[in-house]
Parts: structure tokens; C-alpha cells; sequence
């Protein structure tokens, strides 16, 4: 017993000496250069390192994959099946064709009618544009999370010993860290907006706002280890303005916030975001909205307009997809925030998948568990592209509008523009889709008639 | 899986004849259809080779050949599986196929000359080896099937 006692407080002075040191380190390298916005290249160095493993890693795999003769699983981006993108009259304007010999100016229905809908449903089947849109992208090459990994057998000794090392540096090293970052993060912005939240309404009170509130951003950008470059920063929003962008998780918030100020639009929350909101609320003015009133399209629109009217207020995010998508493509925005009028700023935002997915596939995984990924991954790395402000023109309504600033956002970024709706995740597709389809093709044998009629 | 697992693809929601062909992958009386059956439907659509065609001719008919791929079709039509098309199954596959869009004395105008022009028995039905005989130029294997890339 009573030698454990000097065994014990050798113990206890370690730790504690080693928790200083953690600390003072912490401090140095990450705190103090968030504050002030400084980098010291740590995290571009560890992502070269990491880029050149995984390449290592990938060759060793498809070498031991040859050796021993295993089928490779290769993911296809471009899908799995060769389409042709002809329409409706030009498919079953050829399928006649080559079927009768009669001519093709005397529109009329034929039994090989079917073969066009017959192929394009089981096309479908195969492969289609838009479910593939709600799961996680595929990665060509490994990057030692097992996660990603669909070849999952033990090639070689060094591989293996490497993804141990991984997991081992992932969990007890980057993860503790991490946390204690988000953790002091997120506290220094709840004190920081409710203590600024006291000072009389001024210039004094707008500056000290913004530079709390980018200063939390920031040390939460460290904790979760995310590689931002930002491109033209000359076209960063400014007061007055929307600003849009593809909405791929909940962590874009904090990306497009720890480089420029915003305001933020969003459900009231209960729990730790709720005490966040309100406190974020104290400091500048957000627009948050009770769950009711997110129902009321008008309520919110109008909400929006005031905001946006006041030009001493901050520029508005919005996320107009509605829903996160798995940033391969951008998919249908809404057309609410694009009729109020405002200048619109369009924002591309593009992830690095080889370093960590940030999609959050949010039928799959809760909130704490997608936090929990993203702190075990490598790190996040993506590219903000900020494009030039666009307004909406006379002749065009809200949605073409919509669509052209979707156009863009997806040409900056690599992505495939689709016409689809996000909503589609969770609820069926309207029937007006399948009539649109339904007229188009009668209209083929229709045609017949009124030629008839007339001769 | 089930029915409602494909009505969960969109592109194949709006598509008119959707419900026929999900209907397409399930046996009689089912409502699950598991790998083996959904691997079965999907070989019809496998593109034809040229040295298939000169092997196994003694052997059973593979499931992607031109003649299981126009069956494919003819089940489509076929609603009650009576292996014949009558003018109401020929209406309803028609109705599905235009929606709300044409009239129905039109649409009846329309089955009636189809069914005309291909019956050759004369009992106002279309059954399969007529289904053949009028589809006879029509490239069924090259539009009936689907590659993949590799």
C-alpha cells in the first residue's frame, strides 16, 4: 500500500505535466493563429504527406490484387451502363424506321412503340441520375479509412501496419485534439456573442461581433482539420446581398463563415444549437424561424426582404438545394430566396473526397455520429470559388433565375447541374412529370389524326 | 425487394409504362423478388454476341436471345398473361401510355387498325407469333439491349 503512494503521485505529476504541455501547444500553434488569422502551413505539409501514402497505398493494393488474381472493384463515375441521350420522337422515329418501310412523315403508333419505354425503364433500373445522388461518392483510389475501402482483404504486411498506424494517429491522437478544439471553439462563441450582446447597439458593437464570431469559426475550421482554398475573394458578398451555395453538409456553414461575415437563416433548434442560436442572436442579428413559420412561404419571404433591405445588416447564407446532396452535382434550388430581389452571390463549393467525406447522409447517420466521422477522417479539404455577383433580369422569372445561378455554380465546381428536386430523398416524384411524358408521346400519335382529318 | 422499393427511382416513376415493367420482375403471385429474379429479368437486356449465336444451338434458347427479348416485350402487353393481346389489353397499355391526352374513340381507332394489320387467324387478337411476324425488321436486339462499361 504505502508503496504506491510515491508511485502514485510520479503518476499523477506526469499527467499533469503532460496536459500542461498539450495545452501550452495548443495554444501556440492553433488558438493564437486562429485568432488572428495566421497560418503556420502545418495542415499543407501533413496533406502532401498523406497524398503521397495514398498513392502508395493504391498501387499496393492493385499490385496484390494482380498477383493473386482477385476481381478489383473499380467505381465508375460516369455510371455503369452506356447511354445514349436522344429523346422521346427521335428513339422511336428510328425504332420505326428500321422496322417499316412506310413513311415516317405520317406520325402513327406501332406494336415496336414499347421498345423505347421498355429500355428506358430498365435503364433506369440499372442505374439512374438521381439515387445515386443521396450516398456517399466512391473513391477511385484508397485513402486507409475502411471505411471507403471495397477490396477489404489483407494484401501485405505494410499495408496493413500502415492503416493500424492510421487508425491509431486518427482515434487517440487527431480525435482528443479535436475535440478539445470544437469544445473550446464553440464555448469561446457562446460567451463571446452573449458578453458582446451587452454593449449599446454602435460601430463598437458591430466590429467586436464580427470578429468573435470569426475568430470561433476559425478554431473550429482547425478542429475539424479542414484545408480551405478560397478562389476570387474579390467577389466576396457584401451587405445587402444573398448568398447561395450547394449545400453538401452541415459543416459549409462554417467554411463559407470563418472567411467572411454573414448572417445566418435557419430553424430554431432545441439543445446545444438552440443555446448557440440564441447566443449568436445577441451579438448580430440572424434570421431564425420557429418550425411553424417555416411552412408560411410568405412569413420568411418577407422576413427575408427586411433583412436584406437594411443595408447595415449582414448578407444573408442560404443553402437553396434544401437538403444535403452528395456533391457530385447540384441538384434543383428552390425558388424562394431567388423572388426577393436581392443581388445574388453564387457560391461553388467543392470537396476533396480522398481526405475525408463530407457528406452527411443524414437517413443514415445522426448528427453526432457524422461529427464523429469527420473528426476520425484524415481531414477535410475543399475549394471555395466566390463568382460574380448576378441579378435577376427583367425578362426572366424566379426560377429561370434559380436556374442560371445554379448553371453556374455547378460549371464552377465540376459538378453535374440536374433538374432534379432534392426533396426527392425523402418523398415521391409528382405526377406532373409522368403527364409531361404522356403528352409528349400522344402527341406522336395524335399528330396522325389531324393530318387525317384534314386530308 | 419490393414494388415500393422501385417506385423510389424517380426516373422510373415518371416513366408511363413503369408500373408494367416493375410488374415485369416479379413472378406470378410474388411480391419480393430476390437477386436470382432480378438477375434473371435484367439478363433479357444482355446484348447479343456474335459467337453466341453459333454455339449451344441444341441446347436451351439463352435468356438475352432476340426471341426471349420480343417475348419480354409481348409480356408488357399481355396483361392477364393469356400469351394473346386483345383490343382492351392493347386500350389499357395504350390509355397508360398517353395519359389523359387522347380521346377515347381515337385511342379505340387506334387499337383496332393495329390489331387489323397484324392479325392473320383472324380472331381479333395479337398472339405471339404474329407479335413476331409484324416486328420481323425491327432491330430488337440492338434496342432491347443494354451494355455495360468496362
Amino acid at each position: 500500500m504505502f508503496l504506491l503512494l510515491p508511485f502514485d503521485s510520479l503518476v499523477v505529476n506526469l499527467l499533469g505535466i503532460s496536459i500542461t504541455v498539450l495545452f501550452t501547444l495548443l495554444l501556440v500553434f492553433i488558438i493564437v493563429p486562429a485568432i488572428f488569422g495566421v497560418s503556420f502551413g502545418i495542415r499543407k505539409v501533413y496533406m502532401k504527406t498523406l497524398l503521397k501514402i495514398f498513392q502508395w497505398a493504391t498501387l499496393r493494393i492493385e499490385r496484390g490484387a494482380k498477383e493473386k488474381n482477385h476481381p478489383l472493384y473499380k467505381p465508375y463515375v460516369n455510371g455503369i451502363i452506356a447511354k445514349e441521350p436522344t429523346s422521346l420522337e427521335e428513339e422511336i422515329k428510328e425504332i420505326r424506321r428500321s422496322g417499316s418501310g412506310k413513311a415516317l412523315d405520317t406520325p402513327e403508333f406501332e406494336l415496336s412503340d414499347i421498345f423505347y419505354f421498355c429500355r428506358k425503364g430498365i435503364e433506369t433500373i440499372m442505374d439512374d441520375e438521381v439515387t445515386k445522388r443521396f450516398s456517399a461518392e466512391e473513391l477511385e483510389s484508397w485513402n486507409l479509412l475502411s471505411r471507403t475501402n471495397y477490396n477489404f482483404q489483407y494484401i501485405s504486411l505494410r499495408l496493413t501496419v500502415l492503416w493500424g498506424l492510421g487508425v491509431l494517429i486518427r482515434y487517440c491522437f487527431l480525435l482528443p485534439l479535436r475535440i478539445a478544439l470544437a469544445f473550446t471553439g464553440i464555448s469561446l462563441l457562446v460567451t463571446g456573442t452573449t458578453v458582446v450582446g451587452y454593449l449599446p447597439n454602435g460601430r463598437c458593437k458591430d466590429f467586436l461581433s464580427k470578429h468573435v464570431h470569426l475568430m470561433c469559426y476559425r478554431i473550429c475550421v482547425r478542429a475539424l482539420t479542414a484545408i480551405i482554398t478560397y478562389h476570387d475573394r474579390q467577389n466576396r458578398p457584401r451587405n445587402g446581398g444573398i448568398c447561395v451555395a450547394n449545400h453538401t453538409s452541415p459543416i459549409d456553414v462554417i467554411i463559407l463563415a470563418s472567411d467572411g461575415y454573414y448572417a445566418m437563416v435557419g430553424q430554431i433548434h432545441g439543445g446545444l444549437m438552440g443555446v448557440i442560436q440564441r447566443a449568436m442572436v445577441k451579438a448580430c442579428p440572424h434570421v431564425w424561424f420557429e418550425r411553424s413559420e417555416v411552412k408560411d412561404r410568405h412569413l420568411v419571404a418577407r422576413r427575408l426582404t427586411e433583412h436584406v433591405q437594411d443595408k447595415s445588416k449582414l448578407p444573408i447564407l442560404i443553402f437553396p438545394e434544401g437538403t444535403c446532396i452528395n456533391n457530385t452535382s447540384v441538384m434543383m434550388f428552390k425558388k424562394g430566396s431567388f423572388e426577393i430581389g436581392a443581388t445574388v452571390y453564387p457560391v461553388a463549393i467543392k470537396y476533396d473526397p480522398q481526405f475525408g467525406d463530407a457528406f452527411w447522409n443524414s437517413s443514415k447517420y445522426g448528427m453526432v455520429t457524422y461529427l464523429l466521422r469527420m473528426m476520425t477522417s484524415w481531414a477535410i479539404v475543399c475549394s471555395v470559388w466566390y463568382l460574380p455577383p448576378m441579378t435577376r433580369q427583367p425578362e426572366e422569372d424566379a426560377v429561370q433565375f434559380a436556374n442560371r445561378v445554379k448553371s453556374a455554380i455547378a460549371r464552377q465546381g465540376g459538378l453535374v447541374d440536374l433538374l432534379w428536386d432534392g426533396g426527392l430523398k425523402r418523398e415521391k416524384v409528382k405526377d406532373a412529370f409522368k403527364e409531361e411524358q404522356q403528352k409528349l408521346y400522344s402527341k406522336m400519335i395524335v399528330g396522325s389524326h389531324e393530318d387525317r382529318s384534314r386530308s | 425487394l419490393s414494388r415500393e422499393d422501385f417506385q423510389r427511382i424517380p426516373e422510373l416513376a415518371i416513366n408511363p409504362l413503369g408500373d408494367r415493367i416493375i410488374n415485369a420482375f416479379f413472378p406470378e403471385g410474388e411480391d419480393q423478388v430476390n437477386f436470382r429474379g432480378f438477375m434473371r429479368t435484367l439478363a433479357h437486356f444482355r446484348p447479343i454476341e456474335d459467337n453466341e449465336k453459333i454455339k449451344d444451338q441444341n441446347g436451351p434458347e439463352p435468356l438475352n436471345s432476340r426471341s426471349n427479348k420480343l417475348h419480354f416485350a409481348f409480356r408488357l402487353y399481355d396483361l392477364d398473361k393469356d400469351d394473346k393481346i386483345s383490343r382492351d389489353e392493347l386500350l389499357q397499355v395504350l390509355r397508360m401510355m398517353v395519359g389523359v391526352n387522347i380521346s377515347d374513340e381515337q385511342l379505340g381507332s387506334i387499337a383496332d387498325r393495329t390489331i387489323q394489320e397484324a392479325d392473320q387467324d383472324g380472331d381479333s387478337a395479337i398472339s405471339f407469333a404474329e407479335f413476331v411476324k409484324v416486328l420481323e425488321k425491327v432491330d430488337v436486339e440492338q434496342k432491347m439491349s443494354i451494355r455495360f462499361l468496362h
